[in-house]
């Protein structure tokens, strides 16, 4: 169910290496568990972002909570379609509703993240 | 006839020229207001204010009034979260003219009685709390918490010591680490353990020389007691932090056990959860804060205090953090509150055995219908889980909560705490009946047989309301919040 092209953190974001460069988005778990996600606050490009550390918030008709950086580094592009359109992460979360690219300063946080088998095992513990 | 839903507007009931009132004509020479605040303050056009007779008016609002759901009508399983019963011998006292007339600006030496109300419902929250001082000025819970830490971080700089994290547990109130962060704190996480504690691993391993503070609130927001507390005010103690005690939870201990006795060094109290005020949100609130001795140089000023047979406003505190609000914070509140200790007196300890009784007896009679994640006795409250029915029959907790409307009740808290999936929080109070809450329950559980046999009819609820469900996805992404007139909306009226 979790695409294999990309890794995860604990926190259901995912994080897929494009050219040495990381695109960034939560898991359809997250928004399935957020229902209807109404407004997203995400970062200017440029800004430095550092691993498991909150780089932006989604809040949905259920809760709020802290979008987390899968890794550490800089901003380098923002999906300002997705902050206009916020339920495009209730219809596609892993593919239109990613949220910012990241240029990574480093690979040690990339080694800790999880693979597509591990986070399924892990949110089908959650269930 | 118009449909029920259809609730006319203020503004739609305006005739040009009609009016309520006749003001009497001017016993003083007019003035332009112009040549007062000058012409480029006033507005090109006028407002467009609606024009009623008084009759209109009074039917508008008794009309909207008996569209609210409140404690005075029904049951809430919100408990105390909105605000608990308030025993109307509450408003007497506030309303008598020595209080309610009394102006803030009063010298003290001609508001004894009022200073003398403070300082004796001081030593009344020291007593049943454990702490040793009281500062009455926060207005509601956050900003006692904010409050709170502002105390922690005085008594940290007075100390020279540089401490940047506080903690707090993954079941705690949003506004814990708001609070922390606006105190300009870093945030540390740690998660429950099965049985709903603060996991003390966790907590082992995050706690050293950096941590201000850990807030905890207890009974937490599960509505279990932290079994280990003596043990958590050790490990936060070892390490030269302080213990902040979210109070939101206070009304399930009262007469019981005492925080200042559990290792807390600074705590808030939600009066209107625990001494029956009205609420922060329908305001104005009270959120007073309490402190060990160690604290108490570091309050806001004023504070209340006695002098032979007098009582005055101690302005001379050198190393207070200064004022947090205007006076002593919203003084009716504190009046209410006094009132409701005084008429409890040495019963106080009923008030808590009778909220946790009550929780306990609907926790058993919807044991076997719902989940129940960390299933303990609890406290004044306990939270079941729509797990079961969102997999088995695909209704949400939202649902269920919808549905109830439909038998005449408010809805719980419902997706809070965020660790239990499809959260259903629910909280008596001390004040129900056997019989209130017997058919409560008996409601609850015919929701969940419907969950079984007719799935959608849930789905589909509230079907009984004025309103049916409302779409509040787009109430959050396109907010429509301001009457306009109708030529400005056009055809869409």
């Amino acid at each position: 169910m979790y695409p294999d092209d990309r890794r995860y953190t604990r926190e259901h974001e995912w994080a897929k290496r494009e050219d040495g460069r990381i695109r960034v988005g939560i898991t359809k778990f997250a928004a399935d568990r957020l229902s209807d996600v109404v407004f997203i606050e995400l970062p200017k490009v440029g800004a430095e972002v550092r691993a498991m550390e909150p780089f932006g918030v989604i809040e949905s008709v259920k809760a709020a909570s802290d979008l987390y950086a899968p890794v550490s580094g800089r901003v380098v592009e923002v999906n300002q379609q997705l902050v206009d359109s916020p339920e495009m992460i209730n219809q596609d979360p892993h593919g239109a509703a990613w949220m910012v690219v990241i240029e990574p300063s480093g690979d040690e946080a990339w080694d800790g993240l999880l693979d597509a088998a591990a986070y399924g095992a892990l949110v089908g513990a959650e269930h | 006839m118009t449909r029920r839903a259809d609730f006319p507007l203020i503004f739609d009931h305006s005739v040009p020229g009609r009016i309520a009132v006749a003001l009497p004509d001017a016993d003083v020479p007019e003035v332009p207001i112009e040549e007062i605040v000058g012409r480029e303050r006033l507005r090109r056009e006028a407002a467009e204010l609606p024009e009623v007779s008084e009759l209109d008016l009074v039917r508008h609002y008794t009309r909207l009034s008996q569209r609210n759901y409140a404690i005075d009508v029904g049951f809430y399983p919100l408990g105390s979260c909105t605000m608990k019963y308030n025993p109307k011998v509450n408003e007497d006292a506030a309303r008598l003219p020595g209080f309610a007339r009394l102006h803030p600006n009063t010298p003290p030496e001609l508001a004894q009685g009022a200073l003398e109300l403070l300082w004796r419902l001081e030593a009344m929250l020291c007593e049943i709390s454990g702490m040793d001082a009281v500062t009455f000025q926060p207005s509601a819970g956050a900003h006692g918490e904010m409050t709170g830490l502002m105390l922690v971080r005085a008594c940290l700089d007075d100390r020279g010591e540089r401490r940047t994290r506080v903690i707090v547990p993954d079941s705690a109130h949003g506004t814990n680490p708001a609070s922390a962060a606006m105190c300009g704190f870093e945030v540390v996480t740690v998660p429950s353990d099965a049985r709903g504690n603060i996991d003390r691993a966790a907590l082992r391993r995050v706690a050293d020389g950096s941590v201000a503070a850990l807030m905890l609130t207890n009974p937490n927001t599960l509505g279990l007691f932290e079994e280990h507390v003596v043990e958590v005010a050790e490990i936060i103690h070892g390490v030269g932090g302080l213990m902040y005690l979210d109070g939101a939870n206070f009304n399930a201990v009262l007469g019981i056990t005492r925080p200042g006795d559990q290792g807390f060094d600074v705590m808030h109290m939600n009066v209107h959860k625990t001494f029956s005020t009205p609420h922060g949100g329908g305001g104005p609130g009270a959120g007073p804060v309490a402190v060990k001795r160690a604290l108490e140089p570091y309050l806001p000023t004023p504070t209340v205090e006695r002098v032979g047979d007098r009582f005055v406003l101690q302005e001379d505190r050198p190393k207070s953090i200064g004022r947090v609000r205007a006076f002593n914070g919203n003084f009716g509140i504190y009046v209410r509150a006094y009132a409701y200790l005084r008429a409890y007196g040495p019963l106080l300890r009923q008030v808590s055995e009778a909220a946790v009784l009550n929780a306990n007896y609907l926790l058993a009679k919807l044991r076997a219908h719902f989940d129940v994640p960390y299933d303990r006795t609890c406290m004044h409250e306990f939270v079941l889980s729509g797990r079961r029915q969102k997999q088995e029959h695909g209704v949400r907790t939202l649902d269920i909560a919808k549905r109830l409307l439909d038998y005449g009740y408010h809805a719980p808290t419902i997706y809070f705490p965020l660790i239990v999936d499809e959260a259903i929080m629910i909280e008596p109070a001390e004040t129900e009946s056997r019989q209130t809450l017997d058919a409560f329950a008996e409601a609850l559980v015919q929701v969940a047989e419907e969950c079984r046999t007719d799935p959608d009819l849930v789905r589909g609820a509230p079907h009984h309301t004025v309103v049916t469900r409302l779409d509040e996805v787009a109430a959050a992404r396109k907010p429509n919040l301001r009457w306009r007139p109708k030529a400005e909306v056009g055809s869409r009226a």
